[in-house]
């Protein structure tokens, strides 16, 4: 079972309660992108084993979307964030790395 | 004017804990920054109650503010004065970012209560993804979740004494989840 903290309400929130809301942090391409760029927004995702930022909302709860950061393989939680943020916070970043040396934010957006 | 009536009539049922629905109720969905003075002074003086915490539900009498979730609160009064409540409480928020609606008609109150067969908390466990220890969900506790397939909030309001709101369309569904798992002789004893 996936529980995840809501950073709003402070609920450990098991899986039922939450809706899955797929990638995080990807940037919306709009007026003026090129087909290219467009397509990349609509379609592509970074799909790694391991590491993954996603969003979630809290459901049947305060109905909030928020961040966060898990490994697919492990199940392991490495914290949950507001989503009014365009990157991971610092210790987001430093529980991934502690575990996770060679992650980057960076390699994880490009990563198929 | 019409004669409001409440989803199920005030209908009740007896297990090992008693579910009632608790009749109408004056309820107002009230929109805003929680931080904004204009806000809390609104639910001090015009409700009467204290601002609620995250997760918590402040009482006086009939009137109750609810945490919903960090821009909401339910604010509870009688039924007959929702609209006179709404309207004042739409003045104090007069050029902030806010909004107060009278859901009134849209929801169903339940009371949940334990007896000396069983306790209430194990009615809601039952249903609900909570943890109902009594360390753990305090008098004075509110929250939103799910029972079973249907989104509520409730909160505490005494040791074994349990106050839900539901949808009013699912009201009927909700009552017969309550009943069904308060029903004599499936206590599970944890609590």
């Amino acid at each position: 079972m996936l529980i995840l903290e809501c950073p709003y309400c402070g609920i450990h929130a098991e899986e039922t309660e939450l809706h899955a809301g797929g990638q995080a942090h990807i940037k919306r391409e709009t007026v003026g992108a090129d087909d290219a760029a467009f397509e990349a927004y609509l379609f592509t995702r970074a799909n790694p084993r391991g590491v993954h930022l996603e969003r979630w909302r809290h459901v049947n709860g305060c109905g909030k979307w928020f961040h966060a950061a898990r490994s697919t393989t492990t199940l392991e939680v490495f914290g949950t964030y507001p989503a009014q943020t365009l990157t991971p916070p610092d210790d987001i970043r430093a529980a991934i790395t502690a575990k996770h040396p060679d992650w980057s934010f960076e390699g994880w957006q490009g990563a198929t | 004017m019409s004669n409001a009536v409440s989803a199920l009539q005030g209908v009740s049922s007896a297990g090992f804990a008693t579910v009632t629905e608790a009749g109408l109720r004056g309820m107002i969905t009230l929109r805003g920054d929680h931080n904004a003075a204009s806000l809390r002074q609104a639910v001090t003086d015009i409700v009467g109650v204290d601002m609620p915490e995250v997760r918590r539900c402040t009482r006086a009498g009939e009137r109750a503010a609810a945490w919903m979730s960090p821009d909401e609160l339910l604010i509870m009064v009688p039924y007959a004065d929702a609209p006179d409540v709404v309207a004042r409480l739409s003045a104090a928020l007069e050029g902030m970012h806010g909004l107060a609606v009278n859901m009134s008609d849209a929801r169903a109150v339940f009371m949940v209560e334990g007896t000396a067969e069983g306790s209430a908390r194990e009615v809601l466990a039952k249903l609900a993804p909570v943890d109902m220890s009594r360390a753990a969900f305090t008098q004075g506790m509110f929250r939103r979740t799910r029972l079973a397939q249907a989104a509520v909030a409730f909160g505490a309001v005494g040791d074994d004494a349990f106050e839900l709101i539901c949808f009013r369309s699912e009201a009927q569904y909700v009552f017969d989840l309550l009943s069904m798992s308060a029903k004599s002789g499936s206590q599970v004893g944890v609590f």
